[in-house]
């Protein structure tokens, strides 16, 4: 719960199973964090756009043309659009799969439903339909593959989305600080079943988990 | 200046050219009226040819189709206030938003700014009309045609449903059955008739038939922007062509291109799609900034900040525009470090959008705005599309684009670019130009009503969106049973949505009540210094009763106005009863010749329904029986050519005191060549998207590789170069002149064609693998363009036998050349790449 205690006033408003304003790992988090401050710069600017057209209703005034064109027009735009080109790229650099040997599962689409697949402790494979189980507190990657169409695996509190896509393999990383449900949803239009396209993740504390027959975990 | 002495060379600079004497306004004007009018009645509008009446009847179809997509987004809107939805079933959801989309960007953006391209570049830029009326017609009746078959495929329940970007493979036949997918494919390539004619004769119209003397460096920079439109319309639809018609020919042939399991690429459709869909929005972004640059300084008693910089802005956003498209497909699991590159440069194209924008606030500060009506659209425009610029550049950080990608926020995105930055400006010019298009003055009261009820619905719909979109609600879905979070979100939308719609049906209205109801206008109403307002209002067909010389159009519209009625300028009236236009250098608009233009006619109408018939035909599925309606439409095209052979009085024409002009059948560049240089480029760049697919499919895709081809290499090399020897004689036959020469050049087209048919029959089995299906479609295009190629040979002896070419009179044999030169540079391109792919050389 500690991500989210940094913006308390604001969760009220934005919460949800599926909002990426109520983050629930870190890749989430810094994309929440990115978002707050390009509002925040975005807010700055309408404002001071607004403010530049309303003055410009009343009496002719002198211009000089470099300083619109060059000044604001080059300049400015430059002089904010570059910072947030970098902080996007290092988010990015930060949150992307590399090659450090975390738990792997797989993920394959085909239309409408997801099945699953897992390593249970003897590393055999377990597959689970619509019920994606991880282990919390740690980075997970996951192998995404379509059956047919485009779809795309999205767990909007955990992570950004990748797409599912026939011929392809994709590797998103994911991971929940809590154990817990997280909602997720195939994100790319699919076809008459997209919108019911929808899926759990299961974040658990202990790893491989126990599962019962049905999917739910053993106590 | 009349005293000026008379020589018989064309002036050296425009500016030497003295002004004609003046006649009586009144003689003129019925016989330049004569000769430009429509034919009565309604055939007059099944032959009509001009600009004016041409370019508002794609505004008004434009405007009727928006009208349906405003309707198809209500329902939209009803279905999403609920979670449950209830009323649509998802079948016929998605087919609405598919339709919704696919209507607003091709049948009313696109079309509403060729109509305003075609109905005023040539009241701003001083001419008659536009270099092609028959092209103008014959993309007018393709762009209705299409967009007819579209919306019966939406009444009969098979419209597409695939959204409007059609990824594959749901869009192919396995998973899109029915004929559904292929209107979209066959509806929006017809209509792009339309997009490419449209960019042909405005680039040409903008470049040569500017008024004496209109440096391109002065012109006004509606030219320039609309310039950079259809450049890059030339350069940005031939990827989209040729991407439809692949998956047209894998579900009618199942050549597999976009299969993964037999070798093709879904990306590679998205990669198509994209190289135009990017390109495509700065395609109905530029229009309407155009229409801003001339506004805001009329409108602000001013002259406009930073000319330089803002062409240099158009420059740089043309150029730009072809580097992002990747930042629609930053999802789809490109590496990190290829994305950084496309966000980079979708974060620079900023820059020369913000050089603009800062450009025309300055402009404001610099004069004096007059609160008017289009004023108000303006500052409706600023607010909304700042915003959508926001959010576009947010769009373009990677990360935070894998969050809102596909999601509402995106949605809300592109309706703040679409609506601020298309609607508002065109709502903007429509009040703006309203006078002149119908020569009647507004009704006060309605329209500001009109604009306030649009911005408060506009906001209210979809500056929420973001937030929904945030919260995790997907695009394209239908019901939303789990969310309850979303639910007031989305019912504020779909009410404010209502309130959108209103605004517009009161904007209509006020358009309708000042067409029927207004009282006169008088002649330039906003005192305006350009061109277009130099002339009666409404505007006549053809425009000025003699073209503007520099110092005339200096002087302001209204004074100009009475000297061109007056004749006193260049080429006054119509004294040999044909439609003449003035075509000139291209950077400084120096008269070099007299073009005579086609009158009204009934073959764009013929052609374009011989096309529908092809259409038709293959939709249903009868594809040998469509192979077969390709005679006629040939043998319309032959028709159509040959209404551009040399008749008529070739003596030169004075067209000024001193000044004898050549008409263009003795001249040098006509403007059909011109014409037929900038349809090259979009042949060049659909040639260059079929070869991107090759290379693609080799380096990039990771499916199957294809199995070595089972062709003799050798005979195989051998036929390709005799292919390439036999095109490259027709370029020596085409240089060469006389009938031999002719014949020549008929002959070894055809023997290149059998060769290349020969080749055909020899190549791997095309359904086979994605390579050999899109060898297949190289060889096919090379193939067709020999056969244009024999038909043009044929065509120039043809003429040479009548006659109608002579030393003076080349006839169609320069634009043969052309032709040639070309089959036999692309000839000889697929050669090498189908040799190095068959690893022979
Ligand atoms: C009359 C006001 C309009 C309203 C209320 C409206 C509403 C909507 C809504 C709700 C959607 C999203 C459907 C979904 O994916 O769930 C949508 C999609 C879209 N709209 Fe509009 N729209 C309007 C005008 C326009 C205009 C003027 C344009 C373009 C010039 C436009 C272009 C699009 C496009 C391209 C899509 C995407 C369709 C797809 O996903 O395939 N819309 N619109
Ligand atoms: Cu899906």
């Amino acid at each position: 719960m500690k991500r989210f205690a940094a913006y308390p006033l604001l969760v009220a408003g934005c919460s949800g199973p599926l909002s990426t304003l109520e983050p629930g790992g870190p890749a989430a988090a810094d994309i929440a964090w990115l978002w707050w401050g390009m509002l925040a710069g975005a807010a700055v600017i309408t404002v001071f756009m607004v403010g530049l057209v309303l003055l410009a209703l009343g009496a002719p005034r002198p211009v000089r043309e470099g300083r619109w064109t060059l000044g604001l027009g080059l300049g400015l735009s430059m002089v904010i659009l570059t910072p947030v080109l970098a902080a996007g790229l290092w988010v990015g650099e930060r949150i992307i799969p590399r090659d450090d040997g975390v738990v792997t599962v797989e993920a394959h689409a085909w239309q409408w439903n997801w099945r699953f697949t897992h390593a249970d402790a003897e590393g055999a494979p377990v597959e689970s339909e619509n019920t994606l189980h991880i282990p919390a507190g740690q980075p997970v990657d996951v192998l995404i593959t379509s059956e047919d169409v485009i779809h795309s695996f999205w767990v909007p509190r955990l992570a950004g989305k990748l797409d599912a896509i026939p011929g392809r393999t994709n590797r998103a990383r994911i991971m929940a600080d809590e154990p817990g449900r997280y909602a997720g949803l195939c994100a790319e239009f699919c076809g008459q079943g997209h919108a019911r396209m929808r899926f759990d993740v299961v974040a658990h504390a202990d790893w491989p988990p126990v599962l019962n027959g049905d999917g739910t975990e053993a106590k | 200046m009349t005293d000026a002495p008379v020589t018989s060379a064309p002036a050296d600079a425009a500016s030497d050219i003295p002004r004609n004497p003046p006649q009586r306004s009144l003689t003129l004007h019925r016989a330049l009226a004569r000769v430009w009018a429509n034919d009565r009645g309604l055939w007059g509008q099944i032959t009509a040819v001009s600009h004016t009446t041409l370019g508002l009847r794609f505004m008004a179809t434009a405007l009727v189709f928006f009208a349906i997509g405003g309707i198809l987004s209500m329902l939209i809107r009803a279905q999403l206030a609920t979670p449950q939805g209830a009323f649509l079933d998802t079948e016929l959801y998605n087919q609405i938003f598919t339709m919704h989309g696919s209507i607003m960007m091709f049948l009313f953006a696109i079309p509403m700014l060729e109509g305003l391209g075609i109905w005023l570049l040539p009241k701003m830029l001083g001419t008659r009309d536009m270099a092609f009326p028959r092209l103008t017609a014959l993309g007018y009746w393709c762009y209705l045609f299409g967009g007819l078959i579209m919306l019966s495929a939406l009444l009969f329940g098979v419209a597409p449903r695939d959204g409007w970007f059609m990824y594959t493979p749901l869009s192919d036949a396995t998973h899109s059955p029915g004929i559904n997918a292929d209107v979209w494919l066959l509806g929006v390539t017809f209509v792009e008739i339309s997009a490419i004619a449209a960019a042909v004769e405005i680039t040409v119209t903008i470049l040569r038939q500017r008024a004496p003397g209109m440096k391109l460096t002065a012109m006004p920079l509606f030219g320039w922007y609309m310039l950079g439109t259809s450049v890059m319309m030339l350069v940005g639809f031939p990827p989209l062509i040729a991407g439809s018609v692949l998956l047209e020919i894998e579900r009618a042939f199942d050549w597999p291109f976009f299969d993964p399991a037999r070798g093709g690429d879904p990306l590679l459709w998205q990669h198509l799609f994209w190289l135009f869909g990017h390109p495509e929005v700065y395609i109905i972004f530029l229009p309407a900034a155009g229409v801003m640059s001339m506004m805001i300084p009329i409108l602000s008693r001013t002259t406009i900040l930073g000319y330089g910089a803002i062409v240099a802005a158009v420059l740089g956003l043309v150029f730009l525009s072809f580097g992002l498209w990747v930042h629609h497909m930053f999802t789809v699991g490109i590496p990190h470090m290829a994305l950084a590159f496309f966000s980079a440069a979708s974060v620079l194209v900023a820059v020369p959008t913000a050089v603009q924008v800062f450009a025309w606030i300055g402009t404001m500060w610099k004069g004096r705005p007059q609160l008017v009506l289009p004023m108000y659209h303006i500052l409706g425009f600023f607010l909304t599309f700042v915003m959508g610029g926001l959010t576009g550049v947010m769009l373009a950080i990677v990360p935070f684009n894998w969050q809102a990608h596909d999601t509402a926020f995106v949605t809300a995105h592109l309706h703040y670019v679409l609506i601020g930055g298309f609607v508002f400006p065109m709502m903007a010019a429509a009040t703006y130009w309203m006078p002149l298009i119908t020569g009647k003055r507004r009704i006060d009261g309605l329209g500001e009503a009109a604009f306030w009820v649009i911005l408060i619905g506009f906001h209210g719909t979809f500056f929420i969106m973001h937030l929904t979109g945030l919260l995790g609600m997907p695009r394209r879905i239908d019901v939303y049973p789990d969310n309850p979070e979303w639910i007031w979100l989305n019912l504020t939308s779909s009410i404010f949505g209502f309130v959108l719609t209103i605004g517009f049906a009161m904007f209509a209205l006020d358009l309708i009540l000042q067409a029927t109801l207004g009282k006169r206008a008088a002649r330039d109403p906003w005192e305006a210094p350009t061109l277009d307002w130099a002339m009666p209002v409404p505007a006549p067909n053809y425009n000025f009763a003699s073209l503007p010389l520099p110092e005339q159009a200096a002087c302001g519209a209204a004074q100009a106005a009475l000297t061109l009625a007056r004749g006193e300028g260049v080429l006054p009236g119509a004294p040999r009863g044909r439609r003449e236009v003035l075509v000139s250098t291209v950077s400084g608009a120096r008269p070099l010749h007299v073009a005579v233009l086609p009158g009204n006619t009934a073959l764009p109408l013929a052609l374009s329904a011989s096309i529908g018939g092809f259409v038709l035909l293959m939709l249903a599925g009868l594809y040998a029986l469509a192979g077969a309606a390709l005679v006629p439409v040939a043998v319309l095209i032959w028709v159509w050519a040959r209404g551009m052979a040399p008749s008529g009085d070739m003596a030169q024409v004075q067209a000024a005191p001193g000044l004898r002009l050549p008409v263009h059948f003795r001249a040098g560049v006509t403007l059909g060549q011109s014409g037929l240089v900038a349809f090259l480029v979009a042949n060049g760049t659909l040639f260059a998207s079929l070869l991107f697919g090759l290379a693609f499919l080799e380096v990039v895709t990771p499916g199957p590789a294809a199995p070595s081809a089972s062709v003799e290499h050798l005979t195989m090399g051998w036929a390709m170069g005799f292919v390439v020897a036999t095109a490259g004689l027709g370029v020596l036959a085409a240089r060469a002149s006389g009938s031999g020469a002719a014949l020549a050049g008929l002959l070894v087209n055809l023997l290149a064609l059998a060769g290349v048919l020969w080749i055909g029959a020899q190549l791997d089995d095309p359904t086979r693998h994605a390579r050999d299906a899109l060898r297949a479609v190289v060889a096919g295009y090379v193939g067709l363009h020999l056969l244009v190629a024999a038909g043009m040979a044929g065509f120039v002896l043809d003429q040479l036998r009548r006659g109608e070419i002579t030393p003076d009179t080349p006839g169609a044999a320069p634009a043969w050349r052309l032709w040639q030169e070309f089959t036999a540079v692309t000839t000889l391109i697929t050669a090498l790449v189908i040799l190095v792919q068959a690893g022979v050389v």
